[in-house]
């Protein structure tokens, strides 16, 4: 087990940077997530860490001890790949044992290794079969089972659910955790799904375009995320943004005018000083409607019933759509207008270059976020 | 009967008709070999396409020359060679033009197909100059030399193509498992490329067995021909007179193993095509 550190990592394909002065520190025994949209870097940044791919520029460490030339093998690593890529001529017991007898391992530990690897994962009946004759989630659970086999420091997986159906996508995400929870081992993975990054992580690092947004504890990026990409990535639906003017006011924070809400004062720190544009952000469950009694406010152009809850749909002046979560009880209807509320505690609000405005010092109910920005 | 069950008979009946008709124009020449080596050879002019009475006459005769037998020998030492050789520098090569990314990989691919396009024959005096030097004129040596050049196209080739088909992160599992690319290229690559080595192998094979041109040039001596050479010296009591019946044999014989070949990797070959196993 292990800890990994990364220092002003770069990586470049001919002349594109993918990777771009990446630095993080990841802790012995830490579950990471690196989430971020399709083509941000996560995938190579796992690849680097890995050693499939060669590191341009930067360090990488693992125990403290420099590995940027380094094997796969060499560097303690086990990697769970999207397609399994299980050796399709291997029965589960060769393709779990393969790695433990590249390393020279005596017969007797090859046999126990695999063994006690196959019962964690429940695999002890399978041993036999080829992969062809395992259904997807016995694949998966394989392909996990080579991976960790030679006990390696670290265990990498790179999107390992994305090729199964719904259901076993959240069975096989549990077994993860608590495989987590039972080796201890430091994990590394990578996906493009909200969810599992939430559900998952100790810890998630965000990726935009090759360079880290932020870097957080679930709940620190989706109460405080640091820049507005951050904000619209994490949670679903997606967190309302209002293009508003802000006004900066002593001691308070700062004034914003809000159509169907009104004036607001915001105890955020406002970073600039006189009044200037800015988005606010505020998330669906944190919008609260109520009826229009002066045919006022905004019109509810569509309503989803959930079951445990219910979205309203509501356009503004400018076409855009607000997003709303109400208790799956209320009555509202689709045509009818409603004003809106919202409590400032749990706006943001973000500048013209995306960023977060820090919270007033008197007002940190919630954990300060302490993720770097770059 | 309709007029619709009746375009179905005949449409059928013509189907069985051309397959009979290719049947015949691709079984036929080796067909009648059989028949003629059958017979002896005081019936050899007579046209029959039946086998009336078996005789094993011409067999016994080509099999008790030593000349033969040696020039059997020889023969499987050079395509058993050739075929070893042609997969084991084919696999390596088409791992290294398959699988890694260097500078003119496609420049080499194109030298590589460009040099099987030379006929025989203009190569032939320049390759006799190489095998004098190398002193391994009227040895084996010099014949698998000479068919391993041409071999090695289309077995690169071949296995190129198969090989790029293999997902890389298979290769990249392997990797992490701490395979070289030695291991990785015989215990992952080769057990999945075994349809395409089978298919190119027997190609390879084929060739070698039946090759004519450099065999002729390449030996000199009885002991060191092989079999399609001693089967077109074989030579009659006269030079007026052409042993029709132990040529035949002497064909059949040589033609036996091929067919055995096929048939063995046959089914290998088909569920390598349709299985397409590589998917994990």
């Amino acid at each position: 087990m292990a800890g990994v550190k990364l220092e002003r990592v770069n990586k470049r394909f001919g002349s594109t940077r993918v990777i771009d002065d990446v630095s993080m520190a990841i802790g012995d025994g830490e579950f990471v997530v690196f989430v971020g949209p399709s083509g941000c870097g996560k995938s190579t940044l796992l690849r680097l860490i890995a050693g499939l791919e060669s590191i341009t520029h930067g360090d990488l460490l693992i125990d403290e001890q420099r590995v940027n030339n380094l094997t796969p093998q060499e560097r303690g690593i086990g990697m769970v790949f999207q397609s399994y890529a299980l050796y399709p001529h291997m029965s589960v017991y060769q393709n779990i044992a393969f790695g433990l007898k590249l390393a020279k391992a005596d017969k007797q530990t090859v046999d126990e290794r695999v063994r006690q690897t196959a019962k964690i994962l429940q695999l002890d009946g399978l041993l036999e079969r080829l992969p062809k004759a395992l259904s997807g989630g016995q694949r998966q659970r394989v392909a996990i089972g080579r991976a960790m086999a030679r006990e390696p420091k670290i265990l990498l997986f790179d999107e390992p659910l994305s090729n199964l159906d719904a259901a076993l996508r959240v069975q096989t995400r549990n077994e993860i955790a608590r495989l987590h929870e039972r080796l201890g081992s430091t994990m590394i993975y990578v996906t493009h799904d909200q969810v599992e990054a939430m559900t998952l992580a100790d810890r998630i690092v965000v990726l935009n375009a090759g360079h880290v947004e932020q870097i957080g504890t679930p709940r620190e990026l989706y109460e405080r995320p640091a820049s507005r990409f951050v904000a619209g990535f994490i949670g679903s639906p997606k967190m309302n943004f209002i293009e508003v003017t802000a006004h900066p006011v002593p001691e308070q924070g700062c004034r914003v005018e809000i159509s169907a809400v009104g004036q607001r004062t915001l105890p955020l720190a406002f970073s600039a000083g006189s009044a200037s544009e800015a988005t606010l952000g505020v998330r669906p469950e944190h919008l609260i409607p109520s009826p229009s009694k002066d045919g006022q406010g905004l019109e509810i152009v569509n309503v989803e019933y959930l079951g445990s809850e219910a979205y309203l749909y509501l356009e503004r002046d400018d076409g855009e759509l607000l997003v709303c979560r109400t208790q799956a009880s209320s009555s509202f209807q689709r045509g009818e207008r409603v004003v809106l509320d919202f409590d400032p505690v749990h706006a943001h609000l973000f500048d013209r270059d995306g960023r977060a405005m820090a919270p007033l010092a008197r007002h940190e109910s919630i954990t300060e976020p302490q993720g770097t920005m770059s | 009967m309709t007029l619709r069950t009746l375009k179905g008979i005949v449409l059928k009946i013509g189907f069985w008709v051309l397959v009979a008709v290719l049947m015949v124009y691709a079984i036929f020449p080796f067909y009648y070999a059989v028949v003629t080596s059958l017979k002896p050879s005081s019936e050899l002019f007579q046209v029959s396409y039946w086998v009336d009475s078996v005789d094993f006459s011409n067999y016994a005769a080509v099999l008790s020359q030593p000349t033969f037998l040696a020039a059997i020998r020889n023969s499987v030492i050079v395509a058993v060679s050739v075929v070893l050789i042609a997969l084991l520098l084919g696999l390596t090569a088409a791992w290294a033009l398959g699988r890694v990314r260097f500078r003119g990989r496609t420049t080499v691919m194109m030298i590589v197909l460009g040099v099987s396009m030379f006929p025989q024959v203009a190569v032939l005096s320049g390759l006799f100059e190489v095998i004098r030097t190398l002193d391994l004129y009227n040895s084996p040596g010099g014949l698998i030399l000479s068919y391993t050049i041409f071999t090695l196209p289309f077995t690169v080739w071949i296995l190129t193509t198969f090989m790029r088909q293999l997902p890389d992160e298979l290769e990249e599992a392997a990797i992490v498992d701490g395979a070289s690319p030695w291991v990785t290229l015989t215990k992952v690559f080769m057990p999945l490329l075994w349809p395409a080595m089978a298919t190119t192998g027997l190609l390879a094979f084929i060739a070698a067995w039946n090759e004519f041109l450099f065999a002729l040039t390449f030996t000199l001596t009885d002991s060191q021909r092989t079999v399609p050479v001693a089967i077109a010296l074989i030579s009659g009591g006269s030079q007026y007179e052409l042993p029709w019946g132990p040529i035949m044999a002497a064909s059949v014989i040589v033609t036996v193993p091929l067919v055995v070949l096929v048939v063995i990797f046959q089914r290998r070959i088909v569920s390598g095509l349709t299985a397409g196993a590589v998917k994990g």
